[in-house]
């Protein structure tokens, strides 16, 4: 085994960056990261570039740029290059890439999963990556054969003559001594895929049906050591006084240590540390967030609309102009609370600091940001810090903020011993980063044609970009001066709260729809509960919101909710059309008695999504019997797994609508498990049937979309078997 | 010292006897299947048998299993020689990020083993302590009902 030079990688250098096509892979100063592939070349194995390796017995191994929490990640990218270098992806090894610029996600600038853009940004480069991979092969094969190139083809990972055929991994060592190709091969016409469309089991079912799967919990050194850390109940406040007399003579107990987090116990094991944790006597300063309820919350954001505190975010049209025109001018306020992401695995991290080398086991979505926290606190070169990143098991958002990375590296300087660092479920609840409360307030007009003549919508609550971004810039720019990053910090929270909105905070307040005239506006209120991504982010609760105000408008026009919401998409035609066919779905279902329909869609990371749920009420007790789906996601690479993952969308957000609901008491989150936290239950999933628009167009999400129609779809049931309007999440019938 | 059986091998644990099952088997035993999720029996990650009946093994006390046979993930098959319940997860695609499922197999082979004709009510009742992130329930759903309806009906001596 040796790890690869970085002179053998020049070709990959073009296909990332100039190969990807519509995207523009913008690095960021400090972000470089080059130097050695963190492959583990095998003897005779060829590595033309950092996503690939093939050996001499015509195996081949696909290193996946994206982290795989679930989505199918890496089932999908090897189909995509699995495509054009002609190896069926079934048959590929396919392993979790480490930390390296050749890595970087092209649209982010960074190597990070998320925003459901995998599939959609590597769509083109990892095509050209199988195709350029595929030629060298063929070149090594005419050259190895004595046949000229033109009279051989490719079929499954071999090269075929006539009717001979040889094995990829025949041509591997010619393969390695030859130069890479002038310019890029051709790629296929999607007429002619094979691999891209069709459905076989994900690459990693096995390992997660038998057990054998490896998650970041899963990394076990010897010698290693366990730690827990006590954190503030009251989020950001630093201890003020600390009596750790009884859980240092506790059985087991290695060190007590501070960190920048909280106090960590280090014991020979976990159940040491978290049984000696309890013994910690801690006094944690005061902060302006320990005045903070839930109650609290709701109505500062309402103050803060009613004061006129939003500015402007977009707007079309005029505004005014619009409602002089409209026949019927409505208002409605909906409200989401703050949530958790609560993945099944707690976030985790594993470090083994040896002299000048490090070595990180976990599971994050961004490993080059895992090795730059890694390199900030150790000081050690990035070069020496090798990332493992393993399963996420779960992600939603949650593994996108890395401080469990800085508490790690902390604690193994302090004990130097290795270490591995794990939050138990009560601290994921209770000191982790949410999805921000967020006021809508929306205001229509509608003309005597159904057609929306003004659209005001106003969003009040914290931001979501400010936060993550400022767990994220230490791991983005290991080399900078703590009181430069703050300086840093400070000025994008400016920028968000007097200056401009961040789009995470308006996003999907009037996309879907074709409004001639409208207003988005926001109102930052921010009680200093942290704050990051969450399963379609913003979406997650505007589309509550607009979807809720669609239904509630299409009755007051005396239209059906799908009428309604074609007359007022005609210039979005996509999104538009899956309406329409959730609309024929619709309106031929035959429904029980009991039982009622709601209908909302919305459109989320470049996807159209439309759902209809068919509800009943009993004793105050809403259940969801079935929820069709239909979605847009362009070309769906792998057929059941898109299914899959609007299965699981649905599932999710049907836990956030019956049951989702983070709330403070004096600032600390109450709910710390999942007997406060409920998580969907079997007994409770809907059926769930997936309608996939059928496409050429390129790929587009599928993580999140599916996410954001269900809570508005269930709410206008509800309605239609209650005649209650509820604008208010988690859904409770008066 | 505990002295029990684990996959039909004899083993004894000499640490501190409050300590969970569930550590015990992924730290001192180093079988990583099962997993941890909540710490307080609440979501199913860590389901093992325990002399056949699905247990929460995070609560569970080391002591407790002292003279019993307990079987994890590892035990009842293998990726190569995979339980029926195994396979058809994989036919199905049930998992998504993969870490309640050795959970929900230990759960649905105890069901099977029990009740090898289980309908999806029996399915409903016997499943809904163990929870899925991802929201899998009705691949897995339909793989357990795949087991209970296969001719092939599930044999529970094929659990070690």
């Amino acid at each position: 085994m040796s790890t690869l030079n970085v002179s053998r990688r020049s070709f990959l250098k073009r296909t990332a960056i100039v190969g990807g096509g519509l995207v523009v892979a913008v690095n960021l100063p400090g972000c470089s990261f080059s130097g050695d592939l963190p492959i583990d070349v095998a003897e005779g194995g060829f590595v033309p570039n950092a996503f690939l390796q093939l050996t001499s017995d015509n195996q081949v191994t696909f290193y996946c740029p994206s982290d795989e929490m679930g989505q199918g990640v890496r089932t999908g990218l090897a189909t995509v290059v699995g495509e054009e270098l002609d190896f069926h992806p079934a048959n590929m090894r396919v392993e979790s890439a480490g930390s390296h610029e050749d890595y970087i996600n092209p649209e982010f600038g960074i190597q990070l999963t998320g925003g459901s853009n995998a599939v959609r940004v590597f769509w083109q480069p990892l095509r050209q990556v199988g195709a350029n991979t595929r030629a060298l092969i063929l070149a090594a094969a005419a050259q190895d054969l004595g046949i000229p190139v033109e009279q051989l083809a490719t079929d499954n990972g071999h090269v075929v003559a006539g009717d001979k055929r040889y094995p990829y991994g025949q041509f591997v060592a010619t393969a390695s001594l030859l130069a890479q190709p002038e310019s890029d091969a051709p790629l296929k016409p999607k007429s002619q895929f094979r691999y891209i469309g069709t459905e076989f089991t994900r690459v990693d079912a096995v390992a997660k049906s038998t057990g054998t799967a490896n998650f970041g919990i899963d990394a076990d050194i010897p010698g290693m050591v366990t730690a827990v850390v006590v954190r503030a109940p009251v989020a950001g406040a630093k201890p003020v006084s600390i009596d750790d007399s009884t859980a240092r003579a506790m059985p087991g107990v290695v060190d007590i240590v501070p960190v920048s987090s909280g106090i960590a116990v280090v014991a020979e094991s976990y159940w040491r540390a978290t049984t000696a944790a309890k013994a910690l006597q801690i006094e944690w300063e005061t902060k302006p967030l320990g005045q903070v309820t839930s109650a609290r919350v709701k109505a500062d954001l309402a103050a803060a609309l009613d004061a006129d505190d939003d500015v402007e975010a977009r707007a079309e049209g005029d505004l005014s102009a619009g409602f002089d025109s409209a026949v019927q001018d409505h208002e409605a306020e909906y409200y989401a609370p703050f949530l958790a992401h609560a993945p099944l695995e707690p976030v985790n991290a594993t470090l083994h600091i040896q002299g000048d080398r490090a070595e990180l086991w976990t599971g994050v979505q961004s490993p080059q940001g895992a090795q730059g926290l890694v390199q900030r606190i150790t000081g050690l070169p990035r070069g020496n810090i090798r990332v493992h990143n393993l399963y996420l098991g779960g992600g939603f958002g949650r593994r996108g903020t890395l401080t469990h990375i800085v508490e790690v590296s902390e604690i193994a300087m302090a004990v130097q011993r290795p270490v591995q660092l794990l939050w138990s479920r009560e601290h994921d609840l209770q000191n982790g980063l949410y999805r921000p409360a967020s006021l809508m307030r929306l205001r229509a007009g509608v003309d005597n044609s159904g057609k929306i003549t003004a659209w005001q919508a106003r969003r009040a609550g914290a931001n979501i970009t400010g936060d993550t971004m400022t767990n994220m810039l230490p791991a983005m720019f290991p080399s900078m001066p703590a009181g430069m990053l703050s300086k840093l910090a400070d000025s994008m929270d400016y920028l968000f709260a007097n200056w401009s909105v961040d789009p995470s905070s308006v996003e999907g307040l009037n996309e879907s729809y074709s409004f001639d005239n409208f207003r988005v506006s926001h109102a930052t209120v921010d009680h200093g509960l942290p704050t990051t991504f969450w399963r379609s982010v913003g979406h997650s609760y505007t589309a509550f919101a607009v979807e809720s105000m669609m239904d509630e408008l299409s009755e007051q026009a005396g239209m059906h909710p799908v009428d309604f919401r074609l007359n007022n998409s005609t210039g979005n035609p996509r999104m538009h059309n899956v309406i329409r066919t959730a609309g024929e779905l619709m309106n031929s279902m035959s429904v029980a008695e009991g039982r009622h329909l709601g209908f909302a869609a919305h459109s989320s990371f470049f996807t159209d999504v439309a759902q209809i749920a068919e509800v009943s009420v009993d004793d105050g007790k809403i259940r969801v019997h079935k929820v069709t789906c239909v979605a847009d996601v362009g070309t769906a690479v792998n057929p059941d797994i898109v299914r899959a993952q609007l299965e699981g969308a649905v599932m999710f957000a049907l836990t956030a609508a019956l049951h989702g609901e983070i709330e403070l008491n004096n600032g600390e989150v109450v709910q710390s498990n999942f007997h406060n936290y409920p998580i969907l239950r079997m007994d409770e999933a809907p059926a769930v049937e997936v309608v996939l628009i059928d496409s050429d167009s390129d790929p587009t999400g599928i993580g999140e979309p599916g996410v954001p129609p269900l809570a508005p779809a269930i709410a206008n049931a509800v309605y239609r078997a209650t005649g209650q309007r509820l604008r208010s999440l988690p859904l409770r019938l008066a | 010292m505990v002295e029990f059986t684990l996959n039909g091998r004899a083993v004894s644990f000499e640490g501190d006897p409050n300590t969970p099952l569930l550590w015990v088997v992924r730290d001192d035993f180093k079988l990583k299947g099962s997993k941890f999720g909540c710490g307080a029996g609440l979501c199913g990650a860590c389901t093992m048998h325990l002399d056949g009946t699905a247990t929460r093994t995070c609560i569970l006390p080391v002591s407790a299993v002292a003279g019993k046979a307990i079987t994890t993930i590892e035990g009842i098959g293998s990726p190569d020689a995979m339980h029926p319940l195994q396979s058809a997860w994989v036919e199905h695609n049930v998992p998504q990020c993969g870490y309640c499922q050795s959970g929900q197999i230990m759960s649905a082979a105890a069901l099977l083993a029990e009740n090898p004709n289980a309908s999806a009510a029996d399915i409903d009742a016997a499943m809904s302590g163990n929870l899925c992130r991802c929201g899998c329930y009705p691949r897995i759903k339909e793989a357990i009902l795949s087991v209970a309806a296969s001719e092939l009906s599930y044999d529970a001596s094929t659990e070690a």
